[in-house]
């Protein structure tokens, strides 16, 4: 292949000066780091409002013990949601989520139950999540099947298998290693919470830093035009299902250790869940649009919600009112604001 | 709603509908200007036009769907205006679209009767009613059709046969159909036409919009011709040759404004060879060399676009053989066309050229961002740092590399898709509409670029409905016609006239319309040696 000949900047006379007729912006520094981090400063700004009414209301909400506590709640839903961030932005969704952690959670529980290592169950259940993600994400780019429909299948599908392959009876009763992914702390910090964390810094680096990354973003805002620059479509749609799933199964590693049992009908709803908090986290669902901090204050939003709803002795049917209705509003602030702006 | 007699009939022939002077603009283009036009009882009368003439317009203005911006519309001599598409209906124009508007799960007589259903009592329909007056309407046009069947296992030719049902049921008195025959098979075209005659006698006027030379002669009664938004000529179909209508259509006075510097022809770059798709493109051959501008000039859905994409692995190909630099080459998918060194400015940049949401250097660096990686993380420095190399060559006008596209103007838009394509090292640039909808200015130096490109050793595959686009820019021409390719012309053969000719496939030199054919796939269609030269001005003629 030859290279292509060097090429010149054109100089035909006549031209418009480039300099003279560009646009200027006039907002300076501050515009655009607002431009471009502005939805990211709502959610925290919403983040901190919550947290001041809730301090005001009660006492017991601004204390550290009560804040680890929130976190540790908060860390698996927003392991999935940082999945969830990835298929969103591809103007996908994921409804399977709850259903793999119940899945990978079984398969993980029994091989520690059959006396494999934890290292070795552990994998297992991984490698159960991002099986099932890939899955999802064959029948989405080779079947060219609505993800709506096919991870409502697998949601159906992922959860039978777990009833199946435990008879419908949870597994209880694993060693103190194991759990101490989820009840174990270092310096002083949970390991859920650790492990988080590290899921959101990877997932950081993944999405700003890499080609899966922008072709994620590229795939979510104009998928034909993305095909047509030459990328390979299929096969990064398949991988960001993976991703999900992948991150599924994690979530059921943690939760496993933390109930010390592993239930088949474990991670009901949990879709919910990590679908609100990569939306109220700035995501957009017509996808091309998203950032893991954002869905990581989303996900604590959540947590902080249910957090205080509890504080305040409100019922668990009146709680899931209220954080329906928050996620509504939370998504028509979004639109509205967007459309004012436009 | 004027309830129609049959009793009652006006002799054939006079005026039903007169335009005085139609003006339509859109921002930034006048669409119509000037049309003057008139419909007699019981006439096909035809509308011929290149792309973007105003033929579309014109039937958009009549069936409601947008609004005159000046000039007169007279309905039986009373000026009327037509304000949407209900109105059109109400007022007896039916518009029979290209692509059909109707709903495929329900049957035949719900569709005629959409948005009108008799109901018994409010809200429960009647069907057997509807169903005896759907039957009645189509025995009427002789139209044997189970108006119980649903619509979505109907072929197309029926289908419009149902559309025209409705219509009729609507009483209408003028039909406007665009480019009614473009899916049908000559069976159906001939059973279109019997319909279209009955239509005839029964004093229904009919605006037929269709590029088919050969149809206008066998269904048409009189024939206007439409360019750049004027009416330039009405004529009786009998009195008329084809190679008049054509001169009428492209005669412009062409402007030298495109500095094509032509360089010397280098070695063979791309090869295709019988090059087909099922039914669309039909054996297609051609040669492009370095160095070189290739113009590819057809109407709309000649198949310009699918043969750029299905060179750039966007579309199937059934049978044929792409050779590059003499090498035989199996493309795919876009991806490999780009290793292979292939760039495509698609015709719809919002579409399928950019992802607006994406920053400047974002889309840039689309098609090559593997070069920039490396363990599939991108390095961020020598990205941005081509970015802005082509931004400043381009003379992009942006706020910066971190802008998003979408802002952009058409101009500087075409611009960030054509640096994806440097970026990415073409050598091999199949323009499609690389033009339309830019300024002035970044017209020029979207043609100066071409210059660069061409110099540089690159060659250049441009597809254009702008005819001066075409002659000005192109070192030959090659024209497309239903698929397969009717003429190839060197820069000193192609003129308005050739192109046209080539691409409406009327034969070399067909005195009249018995004469016209459409023509053989592959066959070699050189110009009329006696055809006036390019340069002639523009006759406006009106006859009476």
């Amino acid at each position: 292949m030859n290279k292509s000949p060097e090429l010149t900047a054109p100089s035909p006379e006549g031209l418009r000066s480039a300099e003279s007729s560009a646009v200027s912006v006039g907002r300076g520094r501050i515009g655009r780091i607002l431009s471009r981090y502005g939805r990211q400063l709502g959610t925290v700004t919403g983040l901190l409002l919550l947290c001041g009414a809730l301090t005001a209301l009660t006492p017991y909400f601004l204390t550290i013990s009560n804040l680890l506590n929130v976190v540790q709640q908060t860390a698996i839903n927003a392991i999935i949601a940082a999945g969830m961030t990835f298929v969103i932005i591809t103007a996908g969704i994921d409804l399977s989520v709850g259903s793999i952690v119940a899945f990978a959670g079984v398969v993980l529980g029994s091989a520690l139950a059959g006396g494999h290592s934890a290292f070795f169950s552990v994998m297992a259940g991984l490698v159960v999540g991002l099986l099932c993600g890939a899955a999802n994400g064959v029948l989405i780019a080779f079947g060219e099947l609505p993800p709506f429909i096919v991870t409502l299948g697998t949601m159906s599908v992922a959860r039978g298998a777990a009833l199946v392959y435990t008879h419908g009876r949870p597994i209880s009763g694993f060693s103190a290693g194991f759990r101490f992914l989820a009840t174990g702390h270092v310096w002083r910090i949970p390991m859920p919470v650790l492990i988080m964390l590290a899921v959101y810094g990877v997932g950081h680096f993944l999405l700003s830093r890499t080609k899966l990354g922008r072709y994620t973003y590229a795939i979510g805002g104009n998928e034909q035009a993305t095909r047509l620059s030459g990328v390979n479509v299929r096969l990064y749609k398949t991988l960001v299902y993976g991703i999900s799933g992948l991150l599924s199964g994690l979530a059921a590693v943690i939760l496993t250790a933390r109930l010390d049992s592993a239930q088949p009908i474990a991670g009901i709803m949990y879709e919910l869940d990590a679908i609100a908090a990569t939306v109220i986290g700035g995501t957009s669902l017509m996808g091309g649009e998203g950032k893991m901090f954002g869905t990581l204050v989303g996900a604590l939003i959540m947590g902080v919600l249910r957090d205080g709803l509890n504080l305040l002795n409100v019922s668990s049917y009146i709680q899931q009112i209220v954080i329906g209705s928050v996620i509504i509003i939370a998504v028509f602030l979004d639109i509205t604001l967007k459309k004012t702006k436009t | 709603m004027r309830a129609p007699n049959p009793k009652i009939r006006l002799p054939l022939g006079s005026p039903i509908l007169e335009l005085r002077q139609l003006g339509k603009s859109f921002p930034g283009v006048k669409v119509l200007d000037g049309v003057d036009f008139e419909l007699r009882r019981g006439e096909v009368h035809v509308l011929l036009g290149e792309n973007g003439a105003g033929k579309s317009t014109l039937a958009k203005i009549l069936s409601g769907a947008c609004q005159k911006d000046s000039g007169e519309i007279l309905l039986d001599g009373q000026p009327a205006e037509i304000r949407n598409p209900r109105h059109a209906w109400a007022l007896g124009i039916g518009m029979i679209y290209q692509e059909l508007n109707l709903a495929p799960n329900l049957t035949v007589a719900e569709n005629i009767f959409l948005g009108r259903e008799h109901t018994l009592v409010p809200g429960v329909i009647s069907d057997r009613q509807m169903r005896t007056q759907a039957r009645e309407i189509l025995d009427g046009l002789r139209v044997p059709l189970d108006v119980r069947a649903r619509l979505g296992t109907l072929g197309i030719a029926q289908q419009q046969m149902v559309e025209i049902a409705k219509a009729l049921s609507l009483h209408a008195r003028i039909l406007i159909m665009d480019e009614p025959t473009s899916a049908l098979t000559g069976q159906e075209i001939r059973e279109l036409f019997a319909t279209m005659r009955g239509l005839k006698e029964r004093g229904v006027a009919i605006i037929y919009i269709s590029h088919r030379l050969e149809e206008l002669a066998e269904i048409g009664d009189r024939v206007t011709v439409l360019r750049d938004g004027h009416s330039v000529a009405t004529r009786a179909v009998g009195e008329v040759e084809v190679s008049e209508l054509i001169r009428l259509m492209v005669n412009r006075e062409l402007q030298e404004q495109y500095p094509r510097r032509r360089t010397a022809r280098g070695a063979e770059l791309l090869r295709v060879e019988h090059l087909t798709q099922n039914g669309r493109l039909r054996d297609i051959s051609f040669v492009l060399h370095r160095g070189e501008v290739l113009g590819l000039a057809g109407l709309l859905g000649s198949g310009r676009s699918r043969l750029a994409r299905a060179l750039f692995g966007a579309e199937p190909i059934d049978s044929g053989a792409i050779f590059l630099e003499g090498r035989p080459c199996r493309i795919d998918s876009p991806g490999q066309a780009i290793k292979l060194g292939i760039g495509f400015l698609a015709e719809d940049r919002r579409t399928d050229g950019l992802v607006l949401m994406l920053s400047l250097r974002e889309n840039t660096s689309l098609p090559s961002l593997a070069r920039f990686c490396r363990w599939g993380v991108v390095g961020r420095a020598r990205e941005r740092c081509a970015s802005e190399q082509y931004r400043r060559q381009l003379r992009i006008r942006s706020q910066g590399i971190e802008q998003s596209v979408n802002l952009l103007s058409g101009g500087n838009q075409q611009k960030v898709v054509l640096s994806k394509w440097l970026c990415a090292q073409a050598r091999l640039f199949i323009f499609d509409e690389p033009t339309r909808g830019i300024d002035v200015g970044a017209k020029v130096e979207i043609y100066e670029w071409m210059n660069q490109l061409t110099a540089a050793g690159s060659a250049i595959l441009m597809i254009s409905s702008d005819m001066p686009e075409i002659l000005g820019m192109s070192d030959r021409v090659l024209t497309l016609c239903r698929g397969a390719i009717t003429a190839e012309l060197d820069a000193e053969e192609a003129s308005q006239e050739a192109i046209m000719r080539g691409a409406l496939g009327v034969g070399a030199s067909p005195a009249s319309f018995s004469a016209a054919s459409p023509s053989v796939a592959g066959e070699k269609v050189r110009p009329d040696p006696d055809a006036p030269d390019r340069f002639n001005r523009a006759q406006h003629e009106q006859v009476p």
